[in-house]
């Protein structure tokens, strides 16, 4: 019985640790996502498919250049692109901002939402400060092929046990 | 204490932080690196400057861009990402940023450069501001390391205008 207590505790400690370390990603970085994957090679040479970003989201104003990671309404995978169009309000500070992936012929817009023509803070998960080459490709393996996904929970489960 | 596991694990655990250490240090050495960049744009032409359907206004021209960005390159460097930008004012908008052209620069051999091109990308305002107007050409460049932390600056070249009337 107390073995069995023991390995629960052992398991809990680990997963513990990892939501807390977690946690305290997003509460340095102001952000709901501190680290995103890139999935595409839009953004190729600078970041390949597999490479890690660091964000940051502050209230800083935001400029052209910043490499952005902004969800569309509709979409549930962030894209990671560059700002190349800024436009700031007088009165509000409010932006409307055009983007564009680096090796893309086009900008953003045909990946907007139906008639959106700009984007505004509030799409905004964060923007890129570092980065950490290939470090994603777990990542990348674990969602694209999920049978992987079972057979190390099932392999950790058994390390558990015995 | 001396299992296969164990073992493993406390290698893949150094190693993993000898490689977060090295590229650290990497990214450091950046801090290090003193540029001195140097960049100049000429307008040579104004191709046409007219008032959209959807009622703002869109101008095109001709430039030449030269810059020697040699200095910025480290050996932690991957790449530079260069860009120009239009920056103006206007009665509804503080700042219009509006990126004109941008190229990447793989290497250090790349970084002196001479290009002769009209803009990349439109200039199109949010309004019917352009006619007349003073504005900035700033070239901002933004260095991507191999790994580690990115960093980004600028050159303004103020002094620039809009010829008064469509054409």
């Amino acid at each position: 019985m107390a073995w069995i207590l023991m390995k629960a505790l052992n398991l809990s400690m680990m997963v513990g640790s990892a939501v807390i370390i977690w946690k305290a990603l997003m509460c340095m970085s102001g952000s709901e996502s501190p680290v995103v994957v890139v999935l595409s090679g839009s953004m190729e040479p600078a970041f390949k498919r597999g490479d890690i970003l660091f964000l940051y989201m502050s209230k800083d104003p935001i400029r052209a250049g910043h490499i952005l990671v902004f969800n569309v309404d509709g979409r549930d995978i962030p894209i990671v692109h560059r700002v190349i169009e800024v436009h700031e309000r007088q009165d509000t500070g409010e932006v409307d901002i055009l983007t564009k992936g680096d090796s893309n012929l086009v900008d953003d817009r045909v990946l907007y939402a139906q008639d959106q023509l700009w984007l505004q803070r509030h799409h905004i998960m964060g923007r890129a400060i570092g980065f950490l080459p290939y470090a994603g490709w777990v990542t990348i393996i674990l969602t694209e092929k999920p049978i992987i996904k079972y057979v190390l929970i099932a392999a950790l489960g058994l390390l558990m046990i015995i | 204490m001396h299992s296969f596991g164990y073992r493993a694990n406390a290698l893949l655990t150094f190693a993993i932080t000898l490689l977060a250490l090295m590229c650290a240090m990497a990214s450091l050495s950046d801090n290090l690196n003193s540029p001195s960049p140097s960049a100049h744009v000429q307008v040579l032409n104004i191709n046409w400057f007219q008032k959209q359907p959807n009622g703002n206004d869109e101008v095109s021209m001709t430039m030449n861009i030269s810059a020697d960005l040699q200095s910025l390159f480290t050996w932690n460097t991957k790449q530079v990402f260069v860009f120009l930008a239009a920056e103006y004012e206007t009665p509804k908008n503080s700042l219009n940023q509006i990126s004109l052209w941008d190229g990447i620069i793989p290497s250090k051999e790349h970084a002196k450069f001479w290009i002769h091109t009209s803009n990349k990308y439109r200039f199109i305002d949010q309004g019917r501001n352009l006619r007349g107007k003073e504005f900035n050409l700033t070239m901002h460049w933004h260095v991507m390391p191999k790994t580690g932390k990115m960093s980004a600056d600028k050159i303004v070249m103020p002094g620039y205008r809009l010829p008064e009337e469509y054409r």
